[in-house]
């Protein structure tokens, strides 16, 4: 209990708040390099993902590069990232982008091509041009799957932007590297704290956005997709 | 910036450096395998009652789901750091953390293979006079194997990956190659690191597939 009343007093504590190492400015740091790392990712992976599904090729080949990409430990690729390019925040992005691509992919590649045939051929069937009919059918049929992809590269990239701490990276994940260094146990557990409630609101903010986006007339079928999205651990 | 891609000359791999720790880096190999296996096995032990409880009652569902899925939204290096004021720096720190988001995995693939036993092999079976435990045990469970089968496969290859991370708080295994080669500014450790890893978790997935064929033959897809 004194441990955890301990933990209590370090976030009671006005400096712990204010200052480059403070709270705000540590989650901020956070937010925005998972921020940048999975908009940079959206823009390279779904449209990729869309195309090929929409097209219904090179389908095994795209699942096979995302595949072999999970075994690659997202630990390793940072540290090659800052041995390659050094210190900075660009290196740290390029490998959390690197890791919020595949599942982006292969759930988006899914998505669509799982759209049900007989729905595009009533597409076509009503005058359908094939954009108009990627953009106005077959998108929002997939939007639950391509969402779950979103998810959980956001949530991985949130997981791994913490271990960036190491590589000299800002973030909530210095508390925990420097609490860690300096046998500091209060703060390294307060760094932690911060850390999964970030990651948890994460999932909790986008589950929103998934709800909010998703159409109405799809939604009863979200309770299959969500089981067939590929959730993977990576961080 | 310290070093540029094609600027130095440092080679990836120095072979000598290798040769003489061979010793160290099968350690750390060993210790790797023995998070995986341990984090599996429990995760097994934790996940099948369970996933049997929530298949029979549906209720049971949301709240584990929920419950396993909330740590496993926990960041493992926050969860390491969680544990450390209880279990210190020891095997536990890693291995409680790993266990439950196996869990999670897995129970999800019991639930899902459960569910997708065929309602007429189950009628058959109550008509060939199975009780409800020989039923489970002897159609349910076996039918039930190559759902459960790849949830293990896909929790062995994210395990392998997540242990490297328990480095940064020195607990061992492959990512401590990993740590060092970023330390020391030296190529060779990482290199080792990362290869030992990607190759563990190929292995793995191979040896877990051959399983699945010789447990479940006949399932033909993956």
């Amino acid at each position: 209990m004194d441990f955890l009343h301990g933990v209590w007093l370090w976030f009671a504590d006005g400096s712990h708040w204010q200052g480059s190492d403070g709270i705000p400015t540590r989650l901020g740091e956070h937010v925005h390099l998972s921020f940048e790392a999975v908009l940079i990712g959206a823009v390279i992976a779904l449209p990729i993902g869309v195309t090929l599904g929409h097209y219904g090729r090179f389908g095994n080949l795209a699942i096979s590069v995302s595949n072999v990409g999970r075994a690659i430990p997202s630990y390793g690729l940072l540290v090659i990232a800052f041995t390659l390019l050094g210190f900075g925040d660009g290196p740290i992005v390029l490998a959390l982008t690197a890791l919020a691509i595949p599942p982006m992919v292969t759930n988006s590649y899914v998505a669509l091509s799982e759209v049900d045939p007989d729905i595009k051929e009533a597409a076509r069937g009503m005058g359908y041009r094939e954009l108009a009919q990627l953009l106005r059918i077959e998108l929002p049929l997939a939007v639950p799957l391509i969402m779950a992809g979103l998810r959980t590269s956001a949530i991985q990239v949130v997981a791994t932007a913490t271990v960036a701490a190491l590589v000299a990276g800002g973030g909530l994940g210095r508390y925990i590297v420097d609490g860690f260094a300096q046998f500091d146990y209060t703060k390294l557990f307060a760094g932690a704290l911060l850390v999964a409630a970030l990651a948890l609101a994460t999932e909790v903010l986008l589950s929103g956005l998934q709800r909010v986006l998703v159409p109405r007339g799809i939604r009863l079928l979200t309770a299959t997709a969500s089981r067939r999205a590929t959730a993977f651990k990576t961080a | 910036m310290p070093s540029g891609l094609f600027l130095d000359a440092e080679p990836w791999v120095d072979w000598s450096w290798v040769s003489t720790h061979i010793p160290t880096i099968l350690g750390y190999l060993g210790q790797h395998v023995e998070f995986t296996v341990i984090s599996l096995a429990g995760g097994i032990i934790i996940s099948l009652p369970l996933g049997v409880a929530a298949y029979r009652r549906p209720g049971l569902r949301l709240p584990l789901l929920g419950a396993f899925g909330t740590f496993y939204t926990i960041p493992s290096l926050a969860f390491f750091a969680l544990m450390i004021p209880y279990t210190g720096i020891s095997d536990l720190t890693a291995l409680i953390p790993l266990t439950l988001y196996n869990v999670l995995i897995l129970l999800r693939n019991v639930i899902v293979g459960l569910d997708e036993v065929p309602a007429d092999v189950l009628d058959a079976a109550d008509g060939m006079g199975y009780r409800p435990f020989a039923r489970l045990l002897r159609i349910e469970l076996p039918l039930a194997m190559p759902a459960m089968l790849a949830g293990l496969r896909v929790a062995t290859v994210s395990t392998i990956g997540i242990i490297t991370i328990a480095a940064v708080i020195a607990l061992g295994g492959l990512g401590e190659l990993i740590y060092e080669g970023f330390i020391e500014s030296f190529r060779t450790p990482l290199v080792v690191g990362m290869v030992l890893c990607v190759a563990l978790a190929l292995v793995a997935d191979v040896v877990l597939a051959g399983v699945k064929r010789l447990a479940v033959p006949w399932s033909r897809s993956g």
